[in-house]
């Protein structure tokens, strides 16, 4: 991108371009965050109103209500910011705005498709999870700082929590990474491509029972009931934002429901197949070559050999794909969203001893047991749900720790349009491996 | 109740501190003197056969006519009756009981008149008796937290007597 | 140790320790029902200590009840158990018969007991779905408040008003029910019934729920009745208590010829009662007991209410046959100005919160001498302290909500 900006400007690698990326990049996403979240609340407010045998919002904006949380922000933002007396006014005032910078920040290495992605980053699962993990910090400060005993006590319980249920999320993360020896999410992603036992859930019992624990743990993350204890309004009134008001409660609320799609899309690449849909309709149905698919570079369209410019390469094939991939992410993402809502409307809510006890006694064993196995599982080389299919994944490999012409050929097989190889796979993965030359990144990166 | 053993039993265990009994009432009631109602009480709970492990109710009610042409007419002096409602989920009996008392302690305006504490006899006396002492201004000696309960700690007067007035102000709000 | 040693400013303390902190839990709380307040004292998430203090809603009902004619101070009872005003009318009309020594006709009986009962289960249902978003748990809530709406028509139907009534009065009732009233009734209690099984699966037998109520609170029958609890606290406890089979007559005679089961755990056995009842098609099946739940616990009290339910479906449906069977008067209400006699009675009724008593001194006038309301959730509410102590914060709504209290009736 910044490559090619540069290109257009007839910059040869200057910082400008850079800088024109990274905020065409952050605009981008700030929408996704921004009517995300606008979306979801709306969704949640549907959802929980059929749920509860209600209709939700109806009006606003038409037939069914669309615009209300719009309408809702537009409320919010006229509405008086209070700072209480007793508040420390600084860490007060910025809280809401580390945690939307969290987890905006997150969305930065979160690859909507093959190559749609704020920037490429290698180890884009530690970074996703390490940043969201800095989300705490805003409700520790708003806790803190609002010189209330219910925010802090909001904030306590928020801290214990995700404190305590980022080891499990750690544990289950790694299964996926360890399965496709990588750490980056556009590869993870592709290596599910094709049909949906190719999705790395159904690899082997073990990796089903990760996605399950997975998916809990990233509930607890959020803040999700029934693990919403931090702002558990029978008890607390309102948690950590019970200080807040106006524009800055509203932050809090676009953090949380932008953190919430973030885990349910991170589940879904890493273990429901990313943004490959169950059946690859379009190989099937011959539409996509794919010969041009694969990079996970959008510069490395602009300026391969043969590509001769950015419009030249974007072809409709291209398009094609990349459109139907970020549907069928966000698609993923939804869903996950939904059924987190689906949960906050009908269970009720632990105790913080019990979240901690579901952490500690199950979640905590039960990610192990899950890593253990899958790791066993490889190394016995078990059949998996992938070689039902005979489509191996073996096919892809992290592009930095493959030979660069190498890793293009195997890129350019991506899919089960490739000639199948035999039935085991790890003698292809091995077979890549052997000829593995680490090299600094080669490309996936900007240069 | 109309139970007469229960009647001639507290009788012949208390002798002068049975003041009177009405069986005539719609609910039967029983007046027995300060000094010896708390040991009525725990002998009420206890008793075999009566077992009256519930208080239900404890009430003041305050005899004084205000307007002195009414007060001509009637025929008792003004006084405070504590009224015990007493029932019984073992035996599904009930009792009445009744104290009277001076309005004031001594006759002194303002000094409560006391009534010794049942609470340690029915932990549901407690609040009861706090309603009694906060609205109807009865000092219940031996009660463990006699506070103010439905009226703010520092109201003054107490609401339920006859001859109360409702302040003009209370903190900057106009009563009447 | 030797407190010297302590004192002593050279010795260092290794073991850590946290301040307590006091905490102030309403009067506005989105839990505490209402205004109710609660000083917590707390460790952490440990509460050691908790004193309710009460008063926020004082409305001088009694005093006012000195100043207002028998019928005039119906409208006072509403106000109390506002979520079961029918109930709070009829234990006025009840006591203020018995000092009138006047007898109902059978037709207002039956009546009475169709519209007490329907107040209990819409009363019940709003108990139901507001325990459960003490506890988290948003969707029972609007199910329960789905349900008790229809009740809410039928009794706008009957009366006019939607929450304070004033339809009970001593006396009879205002008005007979209109017609083809009975006839909807049966439509809603056969919907009704329907539903049931749907709150038991949203609640009771949902793992979280159990987790968070069974063992919580729990309270000895003894201590119930120390504390003067009624009503479902008691029963929840194990003891079979209820006014509608063992209170005063002027009262068990309105139930005369009816069946219905007293909800109660038998203690020995832990279990309830098989019923007879054919619901649902076939005879009623209750959920399951899970092995957490001590008797006596949030649980129980929680199951007592749900399982009246049933029976107060049960007591209607009686109730509109025999209704239905009967003609005639359904009683006379007292004149507005009506002189009461130089007597004083008192009479307590199953309210749906627990007994609910009004005692009333008359003085030959047609104002009474004294009016005192012995509020059930008053009592309930007092054995919070006791059951509040070396908890969890998070327990607290969960005690608290199971007592299910109303704040009007408490303040009076």
């Amino acid at each position: 991108m910044a490559d090619f900006v540069n290109h257009i400007l007839t910059l040869e690698d200057s910082w400008i371009g850079y800088i024109v990326a990274a905020l065409v990049a952050a605009v981008l996403i700030l929408h996704v965050v921004a009517v995300g979240a606008l979306l979801f609340i709306w969704m949640e407010r549907k959802i929980s109103g059929r749920i509860q045998d209600r209709l939700g919002p109806t009006r606003v904006g038409g037939k069914f209500g669309w615009l209300q949380t719009l309408a809702d922000g537009i409320k919010l933002i006229a509405k008086e910011d209070v700072t209480p007396d007793l508040a420390d006014k600084f860490l007060f005032k910025i809280a809401p705005y580390v945690g939307l910078a969290a987890s905006y920040a997150a969305f930065i290495a979160l690859p909507f498709a093959d190559g749609v992605v704020g920037q490429h980053v290698n180890t884009a699962v530690f970074f996703v999870l390490a940043v969201l993990g800095l989300e705490v910090f805003s409700v520790i400060l708003a806790g803190y700082s609002s010189g209330s005993k219910w925010s802090l006590f909001g904030a306590m319980r928020e801290a214990a929590q995700v404190v305590s249920y980022e080891v499990p999320l750690g544990m289950c993360v790694v299964v996926p990474v360890m399965i496709c020896g990588t750490m980056n999410l556009t590869t993870i992603a592709n290596m599910q491509a094709g049909f949906f036992t190719n999705w790395l859930v159904f690899n082997d019992p073990f990796t089903f029972l990760t996605a399950i624990v997975y998916f809990t743990c990233a509930t607890a993350g959020v803040n999700r009931a029934p693990f919403d204890l931090a702002e558990a309004e029978s008890e607390l009134v309102a948690g950590f934002h019970t200080e807040y008001s106006g524009l800055r409660w509203s932050l809090f609320f676009m953090a949380e429901y932008s953190s919430m799609f973030i885990v349910a899309a991170l589940a879904s690449i890493l273990f429901f197949g990313g943004s490959h849909g169950p059946i690859p309709i379009a190989d099937v149905l011959g539409l996509l070559s794919l010969d041009n698919l694969g990079s996970s570079d959008p510069a490395f369209h602009v300026f391969n050999e043969d590509g001769g410019g950015f419009f030249a390469s974007l072809n409709l094939e291209i398009a094609i794909a990349r459109f139907l991939g970020v549907a069928n992410l966000l698609l993923k993402g939804t869903i996950g969203v939904t059924v987190m809502m689906w949960v906050r409307w009908s269970f009720p809510r632990l105790r913080i001893d019990q979240v901690m006890t579901m952490c500690l006694k199950y979640c905590v064993p039960l990610a192990a047991v899950g890593f253990l196995g899958a790791t066993a599982w490889q190394a016995l080389d078990l059949p998996t749900g992938n070689s039902l299919m005979n489509s191996p994944r073996y096919s892809h490999h992290e592009l930095w720790t493959a030979d660069d012409s190498e890793s293009t050929v195997e890129e350019a097989s991506s899919n089960e349009v490739q000639t199948p190889h035999e039935d085991d796979t790890h003698a292809a993965a091995k077979a890549v491996e052997l000829k593995t030359v680490p090299v600094s990144v080669v490309k996936g990166g900007e240069r | 109740m109309s139970d007469i053993p229960l009647v001639s039993e507290l009788r012949l265990k208390f002798g002068e501190g049975i003041i009177d009994v009405n069986l005539e009432a719609i609910d039967e009631w029983v007046e027995v003197t300060p000094d010896v109602l708390v040991d009525v009480c725990q002998f009420l709970k206890e008793a075999e056969g009566f077992r009256f492990d519930m208080c239900n109710s404890i009430t003041v009610v305050d005899y004084l006519h205000t307007d002195p042409k009414k007060a001509a007419k009637v025929d008792w002096e003004p006084h405070l009756e504590v009224v015990y409602h007493l029932s019984s989920i073992a035996t599904k009996l009930t009792l009445v009981l009744k104290v009277k008392i001076p309005r004031w302690k001594n006759g002194v305006e303002g000094d409560l008149p006391t009534v010794p504490s049942v609470a340690g006899v029915w932990a549901t006396a407690d609040w009861h008796e706090r309603e009694a002492y906060d609205l109807s201004g009865v000092n219940f000696l031996g009660h463990p937290n006699l506070k103010r309960i439905l009226c703010p700690d520092d109201w003054e007067g107490y609401p339920l007597r006859k001859d109360y007035e409702m302040p003009l102000e209370y903190h900057g709000i106009r009563g009447r | 140790m030797a407190s010297s040693k302590i004192d002593d400013p050279r010795v260092i303390e290794f073991d850590v320790r946290t301040d307590e902190m006091l905490i102030n839990m309403g009067p506005q709380h989105p839990s505490t029902h209402g205004v109710l307040r609660l000083v917590l004292r707390t460790d952490g998430e440990v509460v050691s200590d908790v004193e309710p203090h009460i008063g926020y809603l004082h409305r001088c009902a009694e005093k006012i009840g000195e100043n207002l004619t028998a019928r005039q101070w119906v409208p006072y009872t509403d106000r109390m158990d506002y979520l079961a005003a029918m109930n709070m009318n009829l234990g006025w009309s009840l006591v203020i018969e018995k000092m009138l020594e006047y007898d109902l006709p059978e037709r207002g009986r039956h009546l009475r007991v169709i519209i007490s009962e329907m107040g209990r289960i819409a009363s019940h249902l709003v108990a139901m779905g507001t325990y459960g978003l003490d506890l988290g748990s948003f969707t029972p809530f609007l199910y329960g408040f789905r349900e008790r709406e229809k009740i809410l028509n039928l009794f706008e139907e009957a009366c006019g008003a939607r929450l304070t009534y004033s339809y009970l009065t001593p006396g009879g009732a205002t008005a007979d029910l209109p017609a083809d009233w009975t006839g909807k009734c049966r439509q809603f209690l056969a919907e009704f019934k329907e539903v049931i099984p749907e709150l038991h699966t949203l609640l009771t037998t949902n793992s979280i729920f159990v987790s968070r109520t069974a063992g919580i609170g729990v309270m000895s029958a003894k201590m119930a009745i120390d504390y003067g609890c009624t009503g479902p606290v008691l029963r929840g406890s194990g003891v079979y208590h209820d006014l509608r089979f063992h209170g005063e007559e002027r009262y068990t005679e309105m139930y005369d010829g009816y069946v219905f089961d007293v909800i109660c755990a038998d203690p020995a056995t832990g279990k309830y009662p098989e019923s007879n009842y054919e619901f649902h098609g076939d005879s009623l099946d209750y959920p399951e007991i899970p092995r957490q739940a001590v008797l006596g616990d949030c649980w129980h009290r929680f199951y007592v209410r749900m399982l009246e339910v049933v029976q107060s479906v049960r007591l209607v449906e009686q109730a509109i046959e025999k209704y239905e069977a009967t003609s005639g008067d359904w009683g006379t209400p007292i004149k507005l100005v009506q002189k009461l006699p130089v007597k004083e009675a008192y009479m307590e009724t199953e309210a749906p919160r627990g007994q609910m008593g009004f005692y009333v001194v008359g003085n030959g006038e047609s104002i009474p001498w004294r009016v005192r309301a012995r509020s059930s959730s008053f009592c309930n509410l007092s054995v919070t302290a006791p059951l509040c102590q070396g908890i969890l914060l998070a327990d607290i709504p969960a005690i608290v909500g199971s007592l299910d209290v109303v704040m009007g009736e408490i303040d009076r």
